[in-house]
């Protein structure tokens, strides 16, 4: 193959990268990317690690709300909120499963940055909901009492 | 092909609330059946909302997201007689699309 040739495919190839990497950074195209290495975390500092965060600051105006007490690990309602300006993700890890990460949300401008939904849970552990707003995390926990854990079988 | 969503969407005062509830197993792979064998691991990965051609809310879930997933949300500049289209993907590559009426 002669080199002009084949430097014109290098070249255009990365061209296509440069542009679909600036079509993802859109606002209105998100990357919903499901990413192995973050969801099979096994512990909270790896799973926090494979999300990227680097450091956090615990926020009283993240929170995690739900029952102190829930009786069916299975089924555990959680809901999570950012007053913090920009919340552009926020994410719910459960620091005593088997793989803390449960769930992250992409959030766009003119959604709010407060969720509910239901999480399993292994046994009684640490809550927490991580927040991404302006390029900086935070964080905020609440610890939830399992009777009945939801992992097993 | 999987069930279809329940999805509520209703306009209250400037925002849109939005509820969607699956049916999906979300088998976690580490449960073991009757027999003693692994249940494989059956879970929504992905799950997109969009008012009409607008993301309002993008998802990634794991196993740890309990059985029939439950997502409630809110998000600002929706009309009555709009679409909320709610679109998920599991690790099988299976999928499914519904879309409800603002209300």
């Amino acid at each position: 193959m002669n080199k002009s040739r084949r430097d014109f495919f290098r070249t255009s190839s990365m061209l296509g990268l440069v542009i679909a990497s600036g079509f993802y950074g859109s606002s209105n195209v998100l990357a919903a990317e499901w990413k192995t290495n973050s969801f099979g975390a096994k512990s909270l500092a790896d799973a926090l690690k494979e999300i990227g965060v680097d450091n956090y600051t615990i926020s009283s105006d993240v929170s995690v709300n739900s029952a102190e007490i829930a009786e069916n690990g299975a089924v555990v309602p959680v809901s999570i909120s950012s007053a913090i300006p920009n919340t552009e993700y926020m994410a719910i890890l459960v620091e005593k499963n088997p793989n803390p990460l449960a769930v992250a949300f992409s959030i766009p401008s003119g959604t709010d940055a407060a969720i509910t939904t239901r999480v399993k849970m292994g046994s009684t552990s640490s809550v927490y909901a991580i927040v991404k707003a302006d390029g900086k995390w935070f964080a905020a926990s609440k610890e939830i009492k399992v009777t009945l854990g939801g992992c097993g079988g | 092909m999987a069930d279809p969503m329940r999805i509520r969407a209703v306009l209250v005062g400037e925002k849109v609330e939005a509820k969607v509830l699956i049916r999906h197993d979300m088998e976690t792979g580490k449960r073991k059946d009757s027999t003693g064998a692994l249940v494989p691991p059956h879970f929504i990965q992905t799950l997109t909302a969009k008012y009409e051609d607008r993301v309002v809310l993008d998802t990634v879930m794991g196993i740890a997201v309990s059985k029939d997933p439950f997502i409630s949300f809110k998000f600002k500049d929706g009309v009555k007689g709009g679409k909320l289209t709610v679109t998920w993907v599991d690790n099988t590559g299976d999928t499914r699309t519904d879309t409800a009426v603002i209300t």
